[in-house]
């Protein structure tokens, strides 16, 4: 094998022609990343164990945004009301009726996707530009919602009670910490999560998503239903933001609206333009890079507190500042992302040494 | 009666300065299809250079204010000559998401120089108050007023009568057109920045007066300039001043006269902004050639 990773696509069978990955070196790659997922765990403290739930619980709101961004071409900035709608969901079931994760956290995504679907509406007569200042304004509403919401019998800010984490009846105490618990239960959402949108592309409706975002005159000529599939688009998406919002509320056990106004829906789409619009893997590594970068940040700043005095005081702004260089940068020097990063260091090393 | 005028009055006077930010938001987008999200953080550079100018070097007043609207001047072309530039021709999505970076790490910039804590409006602003039609209203909301209506006259005028604004209005009636004659798209570009910048850093100085100090509210303001330019017309710079005006009336009708626990003055704007989208999304006076499905 050695660098020969492979140089052409040829099927024999069509199972090997409908596999998800149907090369050994990708396959490798897949039962590295996965062992490695389990065992870091077990070697890994507390800090780090945070820093990975969150990045898998962002990476499945990235994903589900990415459904709508990157595959359906609709651009929307209320993400971040969307998550909300999923924490408040499972919050306020697990706090008014005592009801456990394994039901609040379905039931809160199915909802979501709902409530996504509503919001979608303006899709259908709207598009470009004008559809995500909709959103914007779905998103400020979501919020105000929230923050008045005494009408609706919320407060402003939601205390889970520690026995509503609790799987199939087994308390999550049962496996450890909550960080080392957690991780598993993010885990397995991400991972069901990668699967169902991995293969979602390659039915129907995927494939009826990326027509709309390629040409959706031409989409809707061939039979596309726009506006069945824009709002599938919308509520699928909300699907996977009301369970990372969902997740977060369990996890951390107390929920805010701060959590969630318009710079978390920014986050998101930082998030996918930095990893790679229109796919999976690179809405795992933008959010990656969005929770490493201001961990390194700190950490940076920590180890120079001797040298720099007052460092500190600047951490924020010097986060907020990578923030928003890392954006301006990638879409001016690599506006495909991570992604394309990734694969063209795969192709050098594919082509090698006949790299042209 | 006192409480309506009182409402309204206020209402005029934040709507025009919602009206001057809208300006500058509307050149931008019609010259050039940008949309601006980072409109904020000019008003807030605007704010803090004129803060720091008169306050921190002691310049004369007036010296101070021209000199910090020329420096959100120069911001603002740098903006687009830096940063907007390399993106033509980049789908919707990725200038929209250019604008949204840059606006965070003008934010950042902002916090590290002058810090989270509010700073006091200088001296120059006025703080008293006059009495019109039996209602208080401050002296800085009537200046207000009269700056944005004397700036849109001016604007009015260089439209209508400068070379420069002719040929802005050539290159957003159609750009080919216009390159084909010879006009410099990419100085229009230059310009239309500059004009937002100064239009934002002249609301800016206004906003920190009605606020009474310099933060970093000033620049939530910016998200405000949706619905007013949603509302009068993207493409529209008539439509940006009534709209401002309309939405700052609506705003201040709404948390005047409902429940105030209900906070309704902030979240108006929004929903008015979803139906026009929804039944007239080219507002009250942009053209009729959205983008439809």
């Amino acid at each position: 094998m050695g660098f020969a990773m492979q140089s052409g696509t040829f099927h024999t069978t069509y199972a090997s022609d409908v596999s998800l990955r149907p090369y050994w070196p990708q396959r490798i790659r897949i039962a590295l990343v996965l062992a490695l997922a389990l065992i870091f765990p077990w070697f890994a403290d507390r800090y780090w164990l945070n820093l990975a739930n969150t990045i898998a619980i962002f990476a499945i709101g990235a994903i589900g945004l990415n459904i709508l961004v990157g595959y359906t071409g609709l651009i929307s900035i209320g993400h971040g009301g969307f998550l909300a709608v999923g924490a408040y969901t499972a919050g306020l079931m697990a706090v008014h009726l005592g009801t456990p994760m394994w039901i609040t956290i379905p039931v809160a995504s199915f909802f979501t996707a709902a409530v996504g679907a509503f919001f979608g509406l303006p899709s259908l007569r709207l598009k470009g530009l004008y559809l995500a200042i909709a959103t914007l304004a779905s998103q400020e509403i979501i919020i105000w919602l929230l923050t008045h919401g005494k009408l609706l019998g919320i407060g402003e800010s939601l205390s889970l009670p520690r026995a509503s984490n609790n799987l199939f009846g087994l308390p999550m105490e049962w496996l450890g910490n909550n960080d080392f618990a957690f991780y598993w239960v993010c885990l397995v959402a991400l991972i069901l999560t990668v699967i169902f949108v991995s293969n979602l592309f390659r039915t129907r409706v995927g494939r009826a998503f990326v027509a709309i975002r390629d040409q959706d005159i031409a989409a809707q000529v061939i039979g596309v239903d726009l506006f069945r599939y824009k709002l599938l688009a919308f509520a699928t998406s909300s699907f996977f933001a009301g369970l990372a919002g969902a997740l977060t509320a369990h996890y951390r056990g107390v929920i805010s609206w701060e959590r969630f106004t318009i710079d978390t829906s920014i986050l998101f789409l930082a998030m996918i333009i930095i990893g790679g619009l229109g796919s999976v893997s690179g809405s795992i590594y933008g959010a990656a890079f969005m929770t490493l970068l201001p961990a390194l940040l700190s950490n940076l700043a920590r180890s120079l507190s001797d040298v720099v005095p007052n460092i500190n005081a600047y951490l924020p702004y010097m986060q907020q500042g990578a923030f928003g260089l890392a954006i301006v940068l990638f879409l001016i020097f690599e506006p495909e992302g991570i992604v394309k990063m990734w694969r063209n260091i795969k192709d050098y090393f594919r082509l090698w040494p006949f790299s042209y | 009666m006192d409480r309506f005028i009182q409402l309204a009055l206020s209402g005029i006077a934040n709507g025009a300065i919602l009206a001057l930010v809208a300006l500058g938001f509307v050149l931008i987008y019609k010259s050039s299809d940008v949309i601006n999200f980072a409109q904020g953080e000019l008003l807030l550079i605007g704010a803090y250079l004129t803060y720091a100018m008169v306050e921190q070097f002691g310049l004369w007043w007036p010296a101070g204010v021209v000199l910090a609207v020329a420096l959100a001047a120069v911001v603002g072309v740098l903006i687009e000559q830096l940063v907007l530039r390399p993106l033509i021709g980049e789908p919707a999505i990725s200038v929209i998401m250019v604008t949204i970076g840059l606006s965070s790490l003008l934010r950042a910039i902002v916090g590290a120089i002058w810090g989270v804590t509010p700073r006091p409006a200088p001296q120059f602003l006025p703080t008293d108050t006059v009495t019109i039609l039996g209602a208080n209203v401050g002296v800085d909301r009537i200046w207000a007023f009269v700056l944005a209506i004397t700036l849109f006259a001016i604007l009015t005028l260089f439209f209508r009568f400068s070379r420069e604004g002719i040929a802005m209005r050539a290159v957003a009636d159609d750009q080919q057109a216009a390159l084909s004659m010879g006009i410099s798209v990419k100085k229009v570009w230059a310009i239309a920045w500059a004009i937002a910048a100064i239009t934002a850093a002249v609301g800016g100085i206004l906003l920190m007066s009605i606020f009474g100090g310099v933060s970093g509210t000033i620049g939530r303001v910016g998200l405000l300039v949706f619905p007013v330019v949603i509302l009068g017309g993207l493409d529209s710079i008539p439509g940006a001043i009534i709209g401002g005006l309309i939405i700052g009336l609506l705003q201040s009708f709404a948390g005047g006269y409902l429940p105030p626990e209900w906070g309704m003055g902030e979240v108006v704007p929004f929903i008015i902004l979803l139906l026009i989208l929804l039944v007239r999304p080219y507002g009250l006076f942009g053209q009729r050639i959205i983008e439809r499905v």
